[in-house]
């Protein structure tokens, strides 16, 4: 790989420890992928809950966060997705003290760093969303997918690991979406049944992801009449990454690398109806009317300031089943805004509860959901419902609207 | 009956042998495993209730979120994870996780699907460098 001289100091190690290690963890993956060189980024966002990290992730920062300030200090603005625990509210959940102990002693090391703590994966509408063109690394699929396909910007999937070497450096390797030619289209769909709602918008994502099943694949999709809210782009893109490890779409006419179907080479390519059969078959591995529910989540992505009124205007003057409970998470700055609003105190009214700074599913769901008896799960995300069923639980999947009518009826309505 | 040699594009990580875990499916750390048991504990998973502790595992791609490369690192430290994992297509995280965690990791055959080229149970040299992996055969 070449580099300059640098990044030749860094990987010798003239700029701390830290910066050496970044180098070399760089130049080992992009070995792999045949990257050329490093392109510089202007921003990173990491992934790193506690439940993924462990004792050992945490050590390893730890170990990062010792070295001296001007060593171990990030080099562009870094960022983190959310947490696996609300440590204002966390012990009503089940949660325990090791697992609190080891998310400060995490964040402890972080701040060392100089890393941001904004523990939301919805960054691109609350914080400071990257432009057209704009080479990033960061984490999280449903971050990644958004503001490649959404806002044009160019990551790759960047695990905790690689975003921390990204945030070291200021650099990651030159591969995959940093490419021109990797963000071509290598799929082409043709909806046939237009979205409605956000689980819609889901489903269609998952269905397309599935189809497309690889990092590697790039679909582009016709056939949307009707532009798309941020919020449903949100809900498209996040559960497309889920099911498919997809990193990047296209939507001829939506997004701003496809005004055309040739702009990004889809008119060689043959198209693939999505059908509403298609949709019909992915829903129904999810739950059905009159099953009992033990919780309804709103997360997977964290809920714009939009969606948690949406959900208050549902819940207030509503109460909740005794047998259901509801949790809604969003990103801190969302809360205070949300807080400050009386949408919090709306949801919460209903006997639901908002937490800030996580999503359930990176908060030790199979532990939490043991520790509440929690197992038949609603929820709108078509990510959450992919993900839970590897957690112990049994995902049940509706809308937005449903899944509230449901949480107070106790059953699936 | 004599080792079988299958090229792939040059890996990341140690060399290593241990006895193969094929599936034609996909890998999640976080979406198919019980980590603390070690078992594939997603139960739509082809490996569904297996372990995975010390095989080399032989999947088709990586799905999901980018938890896994934390989670490699982690489940090595722990003892509780493959000694290798052959894919078709890798993906970023796991590559990254891989880098982090020091484990084995190949994709890119050159003889095509890698989930057929090689069967359950038997015995792999992973060479990552060299980008080779042999088929042992058994004393």
């Amino acid at each position: 790989m070449k580099l300059n001289d640098m990044e030749k100091a860094m990987l010798a190690g003239e700029m701390g420890e830290p910066r050496r290690w970044a180098m070399d963890h760089m130049i080992k993956v992009g070995r792999m992928f045949d990257a050329a060189d490093l392109v510089p980024v202007s921003q990173v966002h990491m992934m790193a809950d506690p439940e993924s990290i462990g004792e050992a992730g945490a050590d390893f920062m730890a170990k990062m966060a010792a070295h001296p300030e001007k060593d171990r200090r990030v080099a562009v603005p870094m960022i983190t997705d959310p947490r696996g625990v609300d440590l204002n509210y966390y012990r009503p959940l089940g949660q325990s003290e090791e697992m609190a102990a080891l998310e400060r002693r995490f964040i402890t090391a972080c701040e060392k760093l100089g890393i941001l703590m904004t523990d939301t994966c919805i960054n691109y509408q609350t914080i400071m969303p990257p432009v057209l063109g704009d080479h990033v690394a960061f984490g999280d699929t449903g971050v990644v997918i958004y503001c490649n396909s959404v806002l044009g910007a160019r990551s790759n999937f960047e695990g905790g690991p690689s975003a921390l070497a990204a945030g070291l450096t200021g650099r990651t390797p030159r591969y995959g979406l940093h490419l021109d030619e990797k963000r071509r289209a290598t799929r082409r769909f043709m909806v046939k049944e237009q979205p409605k709602g956000l689980t819609d918008w889901g489903v269609l994502g998952a269905v397309i992801g599935r189809m497309a099943g690889s990092y590697w694949e790039v679909p582009v999709v016709e056939g949307i009449e009707n532009k798309p809210t941020s919020d449903a782009m949100k809900h498209f893109g996040a559960a497309m990454a889920s099911w498919g490890s997809t990193p990047l779409f296209h939507i001829v006419g939506v997004t701003p690398e496809a005004p055309t179907l040739a702009a990004v080479g889809g008119d060689k390519l043959t198209a693939e109806p999505v059908q509403k059969s298609d949709l019909d078959a992915l829903r129904s591995n999810f739950g059905g009317k009159g099953d009992k529910i033990d919780i309804v989540v709103f997360a997977a992505p964290q809920l714009s300031i939009v969606e948690m009124q949406q959900v208050a205007d549902l819940v207030t003057g509503k109460t909740l089943a005794k047998s259901t409970a509801m949790i809604v998470c969003t990103s801190p700055a969302v809360y205070a805004d949300a807080t400050r609003m009386g949408l919090v105190a709306n949801i919460e009214g209903s006997g639901a509860k908002v937490l800030q700074g996580t999503c359930f599913y990176q908060q030790y769901a199979r532990e939490i959901g043991e520790a509440n008896g929690w197992k038949r799960l609603l929820s709108n995300s078509a990510k959450i419902v992919n993900i839970l069923g590897g957690y112990g639980y049994q995902p049940a999947l509706a809308s937005m609207e449903a899944c509230v009518a449901s949480a107070v009826a106790g059953e699936i309505v | 009956m004599t080792d079988r040699i299958l090229k792939c594009h040059p890996g990341i990580g140690p060399v290593v042998e241990g006895r193969a875990l094929v599936a034609d499916d996909n890998f999640s750390a976080r979406y198919d495993l019980d980590r603390i048991k070690g078992v594939f504990s997603r139960p739509q998973h082809k490996l569904a209730g297996q372990s995975y502790v010390d095989v080399i595992l032989v999947l088709n791609t990586a799905k999901g979120g980018v938890a896994s490369a934390w989670m490699l690192y982690e489940m090595k430290s722990r003892r509780i994870a493959p000694k290798a994992i052959l894919f078709n297509a890798a993906n970023t995280i796991l590559v990254q996780g891989a880098a982090l965690a020091e484990m084995a990791m190949c994709d890119r055959f050159a003889d095509g699907d890698v989930t057929k080229l090689i069967k359950t149970g038997e015995r792999l040299r992973v060479d990552p460098e060299q980008g080779q992996v042999t088929v042992l055969q058994d004393a």
